[in-house]
């Protein structure tokens, strides 16, 4: 098909939506009672809701479905001709050592990361708060939001970079533990440390995000709340723990809440930095591994509904939290 | 009022605008094209457009290729399609990915899929024929051109449950051991002959203070790949082409004994601290090293090999002398005996097509033929090489192409495709990679291959 064609069928497509929506938008505007905003409102969600559907909704069940039947070598299009084999890939996920170690992965992954970006963007927030530099210093730590997360992947390998210990180093971590004397160390390679060490990349990401939302609900504290505890003579730690922290709650559940939601879908670090080598594959990797290269869509599916299991609960409360954020 | 009343207008016509650019993209891509030959080719006359004449006039068709070779190979193939394009008056829409192996599937599933696509592997070439139903058999022209320029072997690679589909388009040759010409005169080494001269050199080297090998293995998602070269590569030679048929298509199991043996040949070197890993660190960091980066030591004096495929040549850094007699060159990876002849280790593309519209058919019967091979060829400063026979050895330009293709044209050569690319992806894209690459970080051999045994798809 030429261009020319595409266009006119775009144009097409363009004239008839125009066509039908104005015929509903005169024929909603005609009807000016309750029904009729009624009418209007459904008039406008449904084609939303239909796409969702399609976009969403479909591919979701699709997913589900395709994680109840066999492994290796299903027909691409459609699973229909694949065996039946009930829960066999979930069986498989929590009994298989490799799967389990990606699970026992990604639980590290999903605890530590929050915590540590939040914590550390907490505690930068705090301490930059009113002081004299604190344009630069928040500047600084968000740059590295600008960094896409392949983008920070391959810095940190050159910093995690390994040579000999009788080599000229590449890597800065490597060039400084010989300078001061030591051996090199496998940053990448050494398990179980390196999922730590991925764990930092993601953080060094987050921790500005943290501090942005994390700031501007400090900065949102009424003052005549902070001058009455001063004149309650609470100060520095204790002003902290019993003012600080329960005045930005709501804020911190959403910040925490966001990035569990971010690591578990972690792909990025772990292709770019390891390719899930040296025990440091997570769910969202692994998934993509077993569908896409393995041809496993089975396994794929289950791994990505089990990912889709987790992530639920967290998105509720996440926006059960905003709501309420929104509402004060 | 009013003023409130024109914003909704706009931001309905908005609304409506970006939704119907969604619909329009969903729009049917109904294909209206005929299979009738239509008008005199533009190029009608000249020798090259000869065996595209009877596809006639194809000027505003367009083939599509996917491929996953990228910048900055891609100039070259794209310089390549110049005479199909003044021969026919189609043009040919270039588009190559890096994430090519898991786009194809994706896109072909979504029913998406590009004209023709280079498949670098015929494990996935199966795939796709046998699961897929969209890929469409190789028209006649093709098929002959490929009877006439490719050995059986190559053919079979295209050729599914008895049909031929793909005609094979670039190739490369594996057995190859990169080495500096200047430092093996320097210190009066010779190029081995067998096997053992080469573990006879390699305790040269050692006496020299050199660590004989370099090697590196890191490679993304892809790590591990270059490990099961080397296994294949000595299983070709300890235990012949046909254990080898046998262990790709899975009718020996991966762990057999004679795998085991030569793995444990491989670990000798690879495995040997004494051996590795010149200018890089121990064994392990061959784990870590880039595939890319693994054999640049030999530039610095602090290696003497590394055994990499031909396509290293576009490795080495910019000013390089690749000859004979300069910086860097190849030789043979030795045989381990005489029983097998002079097996060779190999890849190549294979041209796909998803499509039976004549200006497709045209495009495949020129990749195929020899017009096609000698122009790649004269377009392509270094790194390509065809195993098509009529490919002048004259029009390659760099030594290391020239003697690829005098091994790919050399009658006594029994060649043998990768296997890693022929068997399912479960293993040839995931267990073998990621167990050898255990295997570097300090697995055993019997685990390592049973493992592998263990993950072939029932």
């Amino acid at each position: 098909m030429s261009s020319t064609d595409k266009l006119v069928q775009m144009v097409i497509a363009v004239v008839l939506f125009f066509a039908v929506m104005g015929v509903i938008l005169i024929l909603t505007t005609k009807l000016r009672s309750r029904t009729g905003e009624k009418v209007q409102a459904a008039a406008f969600i449904a084609p939303s809701l239909l796409l969702i559907a399609i976009g969403l909704l479909y591919p979701a069940l699709r997913t589900i479905y395709q994680s109840f039947f066999g492994s290796a070598y299903e027909p691409l299009v459609g699973s229909e001709g694949g065996t039946f084999n009930g829960l066999d890939n979930y069986r498989q996920i929590f009994t298989n050592d490799d799967l389990l170690q990606v699970l026992q992965n990604t639980a590290v992954w999903v605890v530590l990361t929050p915590l540590l970006a939040t914590g550390i963007g907490l505690v930068y927030a705090v301490l930059i708060d009113r002081s004299r530099f604190e344009k630069v210093a928040k500047a600084l730590i968000f740059l590295p939001m600008a960094i896409s997360l392949v983008g920070a992947s391959i810095i940190w390998k050159f910093v995690y970079d390994y040579k000999g210990s009788d080599q000229s180093q590449l890597g800065v971590l490597n060039g400084l533990l010989k300078a001061a004397g030591f051996d090199t160390y496998r940053f990448l390679l050494t398990e179980p440390w390196n999922t730590l060490f991925l764990i930092v990349i993601i953080v060094w990401v987050q921790a500005g995000f943290a501090m942005t939302i994390l700031s501007a609900a400090i900065k949102a504290i009424p003052d005549d709340i902070i001058e009455a505890a001063r004149l309650d003579g609470v100060n520095g730690l204790k002003l902290f723990r019993y003012i600080t922290v329960p005045s930005i709650r709501p804020s911190l559940i959403v910040v925490l809440t966001t990035i569990s939601i971010t690591t578990l879908k972690v792909f990025d670090i772990v292709r770019t930095a390891t390719g899930g080598q040296f025990g440091t594959s997570v769910l969202a990797y692994e998934f993509y591994v077993q569908s896409f290269r393995s041809f496993n869509f089975g396994l794929g599916a289950a791994l990505a509904t089990l990912i889709f299991v987790l992530v639920t609960p967290i998105v509720v409360y996440n926006i059960r939290q905003m709501r309420r954020l929104e509402a004060r | 009022m009013k003023n409130q009343r024109t914003r909704k207008g706009l931001a309905t016509i908005a609304v409506i605008a970006v939704s119907s650019l969604g619909l329009a993209a969903c729009a049917d891509d109904g294909d209206g094209g005929s299979n009738e030959v239509s008008g005199d080719a533009p190029g009608a006359g000249r020798a090259e457009c000869a065996q595209l004449e009877q596809f006639g006039d194809l000027t505003g068709k367009e083939v599509s290729v996917y491929t996953s070779i990228i910048a900055p190979e891609d100039a070259v193939h794209k310089e390549s399609y110049k005479v199909f394009e003044e021969c026919t008056g189609a043009t040919v829409a270039y588009e190559g990915s890096s994430e090519f192996e898991a786009q194809l599937v994706v896109r072909v599933q979504g029913g998406n899929a590009p004209d023709i696509a280079y498949i670098p592997q015929p494990g996935l070439l199966q795939t796709l024929v046998r699961d897929t139903d969209a890929v469409v058999a190789a028209p006649d022209p093709v098929s002959e051109n490929v009877d006439e320029f490719f050995g059986e072997d190559w053919k079979a690679y295209g050729t599914v449950d008895d049909t031929f589909y793909a005609a094979p388009l670039g190739a490369n040759v594996k057995s190859f051991v990169w080495y500096s010409p200047s430092m093996f005169e320097e210190n009066g080494w010779e190029v081995p002959q067998t096997w053992d001269d080469m573990v006879a050199l390699s305790d040269d080297m050692v006496d020299a203070g050199v660590d004989p090998w370099c090697a590196g293995i890191e490679s993304g998602d892809a790590t591990g790949w270059p490990t099961t070269d080397w296994l294949e590569d000595v299983v070709l030679r300890d235990a012949g082409p046909d254990v080898y048929d046998q262990w790709v298509n899975h009718e020996i199991p991966f762990n057999d004994p004679a795998i085991v043996e030569s793995l444990d040949r491989v670990g000798d070197i690879l495995k040997n601290d004494d051996y590795v890993n010149g200018g890089i660190g121990d064994v392990k960091s061959i784990a870590t090293t880039a595939f890319q980066e693994g054999g640049l030591p030999i530039l610095d004096g602090e290696c003497g090999l590394h055994r990499q495929a031909s396509f290293y040549a576009a490795q080495w850094p910019e000013g390089t002398d690749v000859s004979e007699t300069g910086d860097v060159f190849a030789f043979y990876l030795p045989t381990t005996s005489d029983e097998f002849g002079t097996p060779v280790l190999g890849g190549g593309e294979f041209v796909a097509a998803f499509s039976d519209r004549p200006e497709v058919q045209a495009f495949q019967t020129y990749l195929s033929s020899d017009v096609w091979a000698n122009e790649k060829a004269i377009a392509t400063p270094g790194g390509w090489v065809s195993a098509n026979t009529g490919l002048d050895i004259a029009n390659l330009k760099s030594p290391i192409d020239k003697l690829s293709a005098e091994i790919l044209q050399d009658p006594e050569a029994v060649f043998r495709f990768d296997g890693s690319d022929q068997m399912p992806g479960a293993v040839g894209a995931g267990s073998f990679w990621s167990e050898m690459t255990n295997w570097i970080t300090g697995a055993d051999t019997q685990t390592t291959l049973d493992n592998i045994e263990d993950s072939w798809p029932s």
